[in-house]
C-alpha cells in the first residue's frame, strides 16, 4: 500500500471503512497500480480479500506484492487471501477434463453462450461467507479487471447485474467493500464498455481515476488521479468532493504530488 | 572448443583454473532462442528484430502478446511479421500461423532466411579464419579473463543458441529448414466454409476468447490489428494486449518525398509496453522513433533531422531545404557559384 495514498484517502488499515462500493478507472494509462495499492491495504488490515484476478498471474502479484510488504502466498495459506486466477480457471475450462458434479468452474461462462455469470458471484459468496473459525475483519472483493468480461463475450447487463448481487451480498449483508477496476476512454467507440463504467459511477462511493498526461508522455510524472468522494448523505445531497493529484510511480513505491509540484519541476 | 584451442595459442588456458559449476544462465533458458530478462525475470523471445527487442526493453516475454498495427499498404508489418516467424524457426520453435487472407503455406515460403557469419566464406578458408579469429579474440580477452569461460556462441543452422539474427530479405528460407519445424495452420476461409452458420459477430467473440486462451499457452502469435475495421474491437484487443507497436509508413504520404525523412521508411509508435512483476516498466524516453530497412538489416531508431546548415534560420518551405541539401551535398567548392549563401 502506498502511504501516501492512504493520507490523500485519509484512510487507514486500522480502521477500514464498510460497506463501500470504490470504482478504479484508467484512461490512456494503465491503473493497475491502484489494484495493488487496495489488494496490500485489506491484507494489512487484517480482511478476508476474494480476489477475482482475470488479467495477470499469481505469481506477478504475488512479486509485487512482495515489494510493498506483504506475501500472497502466506495469506493464501492462512485463509485470508482467497485468488481466483483467471487465465488458468480459462484455460481449464476450455483444455480441462470434465468437471465433477458439484464442483463448478467459476468461469464456466466463457465456454458457453449463455454470458451468466451466476458461478462467478456463488463462488464470491461462498468464498467470503464467514465461517465459524475465521477472525477476519469486513470481506473485500476486488476484481481485476471488468472490462475484460465484456471482451468475454458476457453481456453488459449480465455485468452489472453480477456487480448488483455482489453489493448485495458483500456490502449490505456482509458489511464489506467492493473495489473494482475498469478501463474506459473519452472518446470510446465501445459503449458497451461506456454503458458499465457509468453506471459503475453512479453507484459507487468513491472513484479513482487514473489518466495519463493530456499533454502527452512525460518521465517525471507518469499521470494524474483524480479522487472523487461522493456525497456521504443522499438524503442532504451533498456534493461530490473532486481532488486531482499527479503520480510517478517507482519501483516499491507511488509518489503524490499536487498538479505542477513535481519533484522535477521544483 | 578444445580441438580448436589446440591450433591456436593457448597462454589464455593455464590463466585460470576456475570453473563455474552451473553456468547460472543454462538453469533459466533450457529453451532454445530465449533469455532471462534482468528487470523482471521472465524468460525473453527475440521478436526477430535485434532493435526492436532494444525498443521492447530486450524482447518480448514468453507468454504475452504482441499486436502489430498495419501500416497503409500492409507492407512493413507483413515484413515484421515473417521476420518474426523466421525467429521460431531458427530457433527450432513449433510455429501457429492463423491468417485471413493469405494461404498459411504460402506465407512460410516467403519467409526471409537467416543470415550466419560463415555464410558466404569459403568452405577451405572458414577454418583458418575461424581459428584465426579465435586467436585474435583469446588474445584480446586477456584483460577481461573472466569471460573466457563463457561457450562461444554456436552458429550451426540446425538450431541457433543465440539471441536474436538478422534476415536477408532477398533471399528466402530453405526448404529443408521448413521442414523440420512443426506447424498448425488456421485459415479462416477454410474456417469459414466448414461452419457456414456462424455469422461474423459470433465470430469477433470467438476472436477475442481465441486471444484470451492464447495467452496462456506457450506458443507465441504476432498479429496485425487490421482485421477487424470496428474500432471498439481495436480499443477492446489492445487493452488485452500486452505489447502494442504501430507503424506508420511513408509510402503514399507527402513525407516520402520531403529530404528531411529520406533516409527512412516510416515510424515507428509503441503504443503500449507490458508491466510484468513490477509496478514499473521500461518506456524508452523518446517517442519517436523511425526504421530504415536495408536488404540485410532493419533498424529502427532515434528520428533525427538532417541538420540545417543554410544561412535562414527559419525552414520557409520545403523547396528551399531541398536546394540547400543538394548544395550542401555537392561540396563545398560548388556552394559559391550560384546562390549567395555566405557573406564575406
Amino acid at each position: 500500500m502506498f502511504a501516501e495514498l492512504n493520507e490523500l484517502l485519509n484512510a487507514s488499515p486500522e480502521r477500514p471503512e464498510q460497506g463501500k462500493l470504490t470504482l478504479l478507472r484508467d484512461t490512456k494509462t494503465d491503473g493497475s497500480f491502484l489494484v495493488h495499492h487496495f489488494l496490500s491495504f485489506y491484507l494489512k488490515a487484517g480482511c478476508k480479500v476474494c480476489f477475482v484476478a482475470l488479467l495477470q498471474s499469481f505469481s506477478h502479484y504475488n512479486i509485487i506484492a512482495q515489494k510493498l510488504g506483504v506475501s500472497l502466498t502466506a495469506a493464501k495459506e492462512r485463509g485470508q487471501l482467497v485468488f481466483l486466477e483467471g487465465l488458468k480457471s480459462c484455460f481449464d475450462v476450455f483444455f480441462g477434463e470434465e468437471q465433477h458434479v458439484g464442483q463448478t468452474n467459476p468461469l464456466q461462462f466463457v465456454s458457453k453462450d449463455g454470458s451468466n455469470l451466476k458461478t462467478m458471484y456463488e463462488f464470491v459468496r461462498t468464498s467470503l461467507m464467514a465461517s465459524g473459525s475465521d477472525s477476519w475483519k469486513c470481506p473485500v472483493l476486488l476484481v481485476d479487471d471488468l472490462s475484460v468480461l465484456l471482451s468475454l463475450g458476457v453481456r453488459p447487463v449480465d455485468v452489472l447485474d453480477f456487480i448488483h448481487y455482489c453489493r448485495v451480498a458483500v456490502c449490505s449483508q456482509l458489511k464489506g467493500n467492493i473495489v473494482v477496476l475498469v478501463h474506459s476512454n473519452d472518446d470510446s467507440e465501445d459503449e458497451e464498455n461506456e454503458l458499465v463504467v457509468n453506471s459503475l459511477c453512479h453507484q459507487s462511493n468513491l472513484i479513482l481515476w487514473a489518466e495519463g498526461l493530456a499533454t502527452g508522455f512525460c518521465k517525471d510524472v507518469h499521470g494524474q488521479l483524480k479522487i472523487i468522494q461522493k456525497g456521504s448523505s443522499e438524503l442532504k445531497a451533498e456534493k461530490n468532493l473532486l481532488r486531482i493529484y499527479q503520480y510517478k510511480i517507482q519501483d516499491k513505491n507511488v509518489t503524490f504530488f499536487a498538479r505542477g509540484m513535481s519533484a522535477a519541476v521544483l | 572448443m578444445a580441438a580448436l584451442a589446440t591450433g591456436g595459442a593457448t597462454p589464455s588456458d593455464g590463466a585460470t583454473s576456475f570453473q563455474r559449476k552451473v553456468p547460472a544462465s543454462s538453469r533459466l533458458a533450457a529453451i532454445a532462442g530465449t533469455r532471462p530478462s534482468v528487470r523482471h525475470g521472465q524468460l525473453l523471445l527475440s521478436s526477430g528484430l535485434p532493435s526492436l527487442d532494444c525498443v521492447l526493453g530486450g524482447g518480448l516475454a514468453v507468454g504475452t502478446l504482441l499486436l502489430i498495427e498495419e501500416d497503409k499498404y500492409g507492407i512493413y508489418s507483413n515484413l515484421l511479421f515473417k521476420y518474426f516467424l523466421a525467429e521460431g524457426i531458427v530457433c527450432g520453435h513449433n510455429l501457429f500461423v492463423a491468417s485471413a487472407k493469405e494461404d498459411p503455406a504460402d506465407i512460410l515460403k516467403e519467409l526471409p532466411a537467416p543470415l550466419f557469419d560463415d555464410v558466404h566464406k569459403n568452405q577451405v578458408d572458414e577454418k583458418e579464419t575461424a581459428i584465426k579469429s579465435k586467436q585474435e579474440s583469446q588474445e584480446s580477452m586477456k584483460i577481461a579473463w573472466r569471460y573466457q569461460n563463457l561457450p562461444k556462441m554456436e552458429v550451426s543452422p540446425a538450431a541457433s543458441a543465440r539471441f536474436g539474427h538478422y534476415y536477408d530479405v532477398s533471399k528466402t528460407v530453405s526448404p529443408e529448414l521448413l521442414k523440420s519445424i512443426k506447424w498448425h495452420r488456421f485459415f479462416l476461409p477454410e474456417e469459414m466454409s466448414l461452419h457456414p452458420e456462424i455469422k461474423t459477430c459470433n465470430m469477433t467473440c470467438d476472436y477475442t476468447r481465441l486471444l484470451q486462451s492464447i495467452q496462456r499457452i506457450i506458443y507465441q502469435e504476432g498479429f496485425d490489428g487490421s482485421y477487424p475495421q470496428n474500432k471498439a474491437i481495436m480499443e477492446r484487443v489492445t487493452n488485452l494486449s500486452d505489447t502494442v507497436v504501430g507503424l506508420e509508413s511513408f509510402i503514399g504520404s507527402e513525407r516520402e518525398t520531403n529530404p528531411l525523412y529520406k533516409d527512412y521508411q516510416g515510424l515507428i509508435h509503441v503504443h503500449q509496453i507490458p508491466r510484468l512483476n513490477s509496478l514499473i516498466c521500461d518506456v524508452s524516453g523518446t517517442k519517436d522513433l523511425a526504421f530504415r530497412l536495408k536488404r540485410k538489416q532493419f533498424t529502427i531508431e532515434r528520428l533525427h533531422l538532417p541538420p540545417d546548415l543554410s544561412d535562414t534560420v527559419s525552414r520557409s518551405s520545403k523547396q528551399d531545404l531541398a536546394e540547400s541539401t543538394k548544395l550542401l551535398s555537392s561540396g563545398c567548392g560548388a556552394m559559391a557559384i550560384g546562390k549567395k549563401h555566405l557573406d564575406f
